[in-house]
């Protein structure tokens, strides 16, 4: 067919003059593809991020009640369980004890929780990696604590947790029940907050309202409503994130710009004998067309296959601070790979239009020289 | 076979650098003959070329190519009757650098549409014609000036045209090249082309080949030979 | 706003694509006054290279339209978990007045772009571009559609906020509520059915009359792919969807774009959306069958565009009932 015939031998020429003009179109390459680089680093590390959140809190119970006083959260009495298990439609509702645990020697928090079934006795603690590098501490270890009155509590480490996820696992201790409550000072009277599972999905609604009626003084969080706003959050980075990098993009544009309307006398001349030889306008604005399109997709695609090395195998190392940043304990974590078409769309239209959008011009340009310049 | 009527072209038309290159020529050139144009630098002749070979729009006058007005048309038509039916010659060859002499030769061709295999095979042909198939894949600027000389013809005739326009072509040749250009148009002509040149070089237009002489002078044709 | 890095992705590309349609109306406007074919002036010259830039430009948009309308599409899909009750793209786009006129407008400009396209390229085959004025004129109205998506769109964005309740699609597109989707929802099945089957094939019988005597058929033609448009919006909403869901509740025309549903959406949305726009197009260049430089050329072009179309809508036909044939789902009874 002469149509694709036409498009193979342009083609085959654009290729051809892209590796005879090496030095420019690298330089351009080079940039488009850091440029691609960072946006897709930022994007595909903020959705893993949610994704991991959301695989964390997939097994979570529906909701978390707390106990409200002064607006503040408070410990809740456990005998509250007593007057919710009677709700229909839920299953037995669970105390839970956690919290956190400043230590001046590594001068971080830690999150202490006991968990349901601590599998090992009084005394005992697993702790997460983040501690265990920050700490050199490690198995068999003995770790002290100061309790609330003061009086120093050693606890052995049994176990360095090495789980899935490392985001939340990072600064971890997992303690017993009996040794939580001597930290903390805690009488058995009280938990952190009760979890509720809820069978049905549809009666949530109503079984938090059952739940406050019941005991004004809570306030009951749901899964969905934590998820969303890890969600919230993790956008809110990522697109502070991007509108700060606009300043790159803007830049990258302009070199763009200035690239494709800055011909060199060469080039003017290339195109002139191309029109003189019978080559038509619209012939070498296709020509152009084919040389954004090479150039847009070998940075595109080489940008984001260093993005997904740098965040899913080098632990996006190279701004970890700007989107992590809560803890002194940085979690170093290995993200699950996911990438999908959304993601790979949205960096075409953050990059790529824009890209085209400052080149369409001077293309046109270009491509308007006389044919008879080469004559004069 | 080509008639002008009354062609002007005036450039920056306007503004106070304006100045007319072609005041008012009126002309038929007929198929199957080697015309010269004759006359000074600054005369005229390339840009009076250039019209006829359908790559400058006139400011005002027609153009009758093969009884088809042209001078009206759009550009996207006028290069696709352009690329049909002239093969141009430039003072410089105005080679391509830095690709080889075959691809020089299959430029033109490439937005026709032709497939490729095809189209090198005829490319090929056509090298072979002027004895430089052996240099088909030597980069254009390591050729002789004889070499890129029939390189620069080939492109000319790789669209099969019937008119064949050369601008200047012997300024840049010593006097065996010279001779050897106007044999290879005296072999054109023999094939039936048309051959339209613009020089000032007498050995040019005082070759046996050459059928008619037009001069030019400041843009207008100032008498006939 | 949300700042997510999608929304700034729409927002951009709506001002860029605006910002190229002004553009290029302004020169349209310029040939509209100005053109002169017959002339050799170096205005008329340069008149005529900017028909090259315009058409280029246009070529992209019509690209960049259809892309920003699946990422739009995707993009409220994505956000709906920031939305209580939003379960998919339907509840999102229901936050604000101003979600579902933005996806209207932005099918709409995809047309429009097309058309002007399928126009450009009728002209551009005639060597003294009859057609010229008109198209530019043309141009001009689609600027202010694209202008007028940028600003509803950018209002749709602005205003998203976290946590509103909204409609997901489950009450939005069921039954029980009232406007205009419940009742598209509320349609009969098979009376629907009965139409879409019609819609086709009458637009099939009109296209293959239309390529045989290539008579006065092609307004007719072009008015039944207009029309069978339209009834396949309604029957996508009203039943194809149910069977790929499998669901005889879930009438959410924007699920099937998912991956749970091999991203089948994409091929229904663009088998129909490219086969209407040349449908339409036949129609469009119609009238200029008499001219001239057209008479002999055009002919040829609207059967290329209409065996396209057809083609296209009978891509759509074959996998929906494929679908519905092969599906265990029995819509009927419910």
């Amino acid at each position: 067919m002469s149509y694709i015939d036409k498009h193979r031998n342009l083609i085959d020429f654009t290729l051809s003059s892209l590796l005879r003009r090496k030095g420019k179109n690298i330089a351009l390459i080079l940039v488009y593809t850091l440029v691609v680089f960072i946006l897709s680093s930022v994007m595909f590390f903020t959705h893993a991020i949610k994704k991991e959140a959301s695989i964390i809190l997939k097994d979570a119970p529906e909701m978390v009640v707390q106990r409200v006083v002064a607006g503040r959260h408070d410990l809740i009495p456990i005998r509250y369980i007593e007057k919710i298990k009677g709700i229909r439609g839920i299953g037995l509702p669970n105390a839970r004890l956690w919290g956190y645990y400043f230590d001046p020697i590594a001068g971080a928090n830690y999150t202490l929780i006991v968990p349901d079934d601590f599998q090992y006795g009084q005394g005992d603690i697993a702790i997460g990696k983040g501690i265990s590098r920050s700490r050199l501490a490690y198995e068999g270890d003995i770790m002290p604590f100061m309790a609330y009155d003061g009086a120093l509590i050693n606890l052995r480490i049994r176990n360095v947790l090495s789980p899935e996820s490392e985001l939340v696992s990072s600064d971890l201790i997992l303690i017993s029940e009996n040794d939580f409550r001597r930290i903390f000072g805690i009488s058995k009277e009280y938990a952190t907050d009760l979890t509720v599972k809820v069978r049905n999905q549809r009666e949530i609604n109503t079984i938090v309202r059952k739940i406050t009626e019941i005991y004004p003084d809570t306030r009951v969080i749901t899964k969905n409503e934590i998820l969303r706003t890890y969600d919230a959050v993790f956008n809110w980075r990522g697109g502070i994130v991007i509108v700060i990098m606009s300043g790159a993009v803007m830049a990258f544009i302009v070199f763009a710009w200035d690239k494709a309307s800055g011909l060199s006398a060469e080039e003017k001349k290339e195109i002139g004998i191309l029109k003189a030889i019978g080559w038509e306008t619209s012939d070498v604005i296709l020509m152009k067309f084919w040389e954004g399109a090479v150039v847009s997709v070998t940075s595109f695609i080489a940008g984001i296959i260093l993005a997904y090395f740098h965040v899913f195998f080098a632990s996006s190392s190279l701004f970890e601070p700007v989107l992590k940043g809560w803890s002194v304990l940085y979690p170093e974590f290995k993200l699950t790979p996911f990438i999908d078409p959304y993601q790979v769309s949205t960096l075409f239209f953050l990059t790529v239009v824009p890209y085209t959008v400052a080149t369409i011009i001077p293309s046109w340009r270009a491509a308007t020289i006389d044919p008879d310049s080469v004559m004069r | 076979m080509i008639e002008l009527i009354n062609i002007k072209k005036t450039f920056n038309a306007g503004r106070p650098n304006e100045f007319s290159a072609i005041n008012g020529v009126s002309l038929s050139i007929e198929a199957n003959k080697v015309t010269v144009f004759k006359g000074p630098s600054g005369s005229g002749k390339t840009t009076l070329l250039s019209i006829i070979g359908c790559m400058t729009r006139p400011t005002s006058g027609r153009i009758m190519l093969a009884d088809r007005e042209v001078t009206s048309l759009p550009e996207r038509f006028l290069t696709g009757i352009r690329r049909k039916t002239f093969g141009f010659i430039f003072q410089q060859f105005n080679l391509i650098k830095g690709i080889t002499a075959l691809e020089n030769v299959m430029l033109p061709a490439y937005p026709m549409g032709e497939a490729y295999y095809p189209l090198k095979k005829r490319a090929l042909e056509t090298l072979d014609m002027f004895n430089i198939s052996n240099k088909a894949l030597s980069k254009v600027e390591w050729l002789s000036g004889g070499e890129t000389q029939r390189i620069a013809i080939a492109r000319a005739l790789i669209n099969i045209p019937s008119v064949i326009i050369a601008d200047e072509p012997t300024a840049h040749l010593d006097t065996k090249l010279s001779h050897e250009f106007m044999d290879i148009i005296s072999m054109l002509k023999g094939e039936g082309k048309t051959i339209l040149i613009a020089s000032h070089d007498p050995l040019v237009y005082e070759s046996d080949v050459v059928d008619r002489i037009i001069n030019i002078r400041d843009g207008m044709v100032a008498e006939w030979v | 706003m949300i700042f997510h890095p999608a929304i700034i992705a729409l927002l951009l590309s709506s001002f860029l694509i605006t910002f190229l349609i002004l553009y290029s109306s302004y020169f349209g406007l310029r040939i509209v006054r100005k053109w002169d074919i017959k002339s050799g002036s170096e205005l008329q010259l340069n008149l005529e290279r900017r028909t090259y830039l315009i058409s280029t430009i246009l070529a992209y948009v019509l690209g960049f339209q259809l892309f920003s309308l699946f990422l739009y599409i995707y993009t409220a899909d994505n956000l709906h978990s920031l939305f209580v009750g939003a379960m998919c793209a339907a509840g999102t786009l229901n936050v604000n007045a101003y979600g579902y006129p933005t996806l209207i407008l932005k099918v709409v400009n995809f047309l429009l772009a097309g058309l002007w396209l399928i126009l450009n390229y009728t002209d551009n085959r005639a060597y003294d571009y009859p057609l010229i004025k008109k198209k530019y004129v043309f141009l001009l109205v689609i600027a202010l559609f694209v202008t007028a998506e940028m600003i509803i769109q950018t209002n749709y964005l602005l205003r998203l906020k976290a946590d509103v309740i909204t409609s997901c699609c489950g009450s939005l597109f069921s039954t029980d509520t009232r406007g205009i989707t419940s009742e598209i929802v509320a349609l009969p099945s098979i009376p629907m059915k009965i139409a879409f089957y019609l819609g086709m094939a009458f637009t099939f019988v009109s296209g293959i009359c239309f390529l045989k005597n290539s008579k006065l058929t092609g307004y007719v033609f072009s008015l039944a792919s207009a029309v069978t448009f339209i009834i396949s919006i309604i029957s996508l909403i009203s039943f194809i969807s149910l069977y790929f869901y499998d669901l005889p509740t879930h009438h959410c025309p924007f699920c099937i774009l998912q991956r749970e549903y091999g991203y089948i959406g994409y091929l229904l949305y663009i088998t129909i959306l490219g086969g209407s726009v040349l449908g339409m197009g036949v129609g469009v260049v119609m009238p200029f069958r008499d001219i001239k430089s057209l008479s002999e050329i055009l002919p040829s072009i609207q059967r290329r565009f209409a065996i396209i179309s057809l083609v296209l809508y009978f891509l759509f036909t074959a996998v929906v009932t494929y679908r519905i044939v092969f599906s265990d789902f029995k819509l009927e009874g419910y």
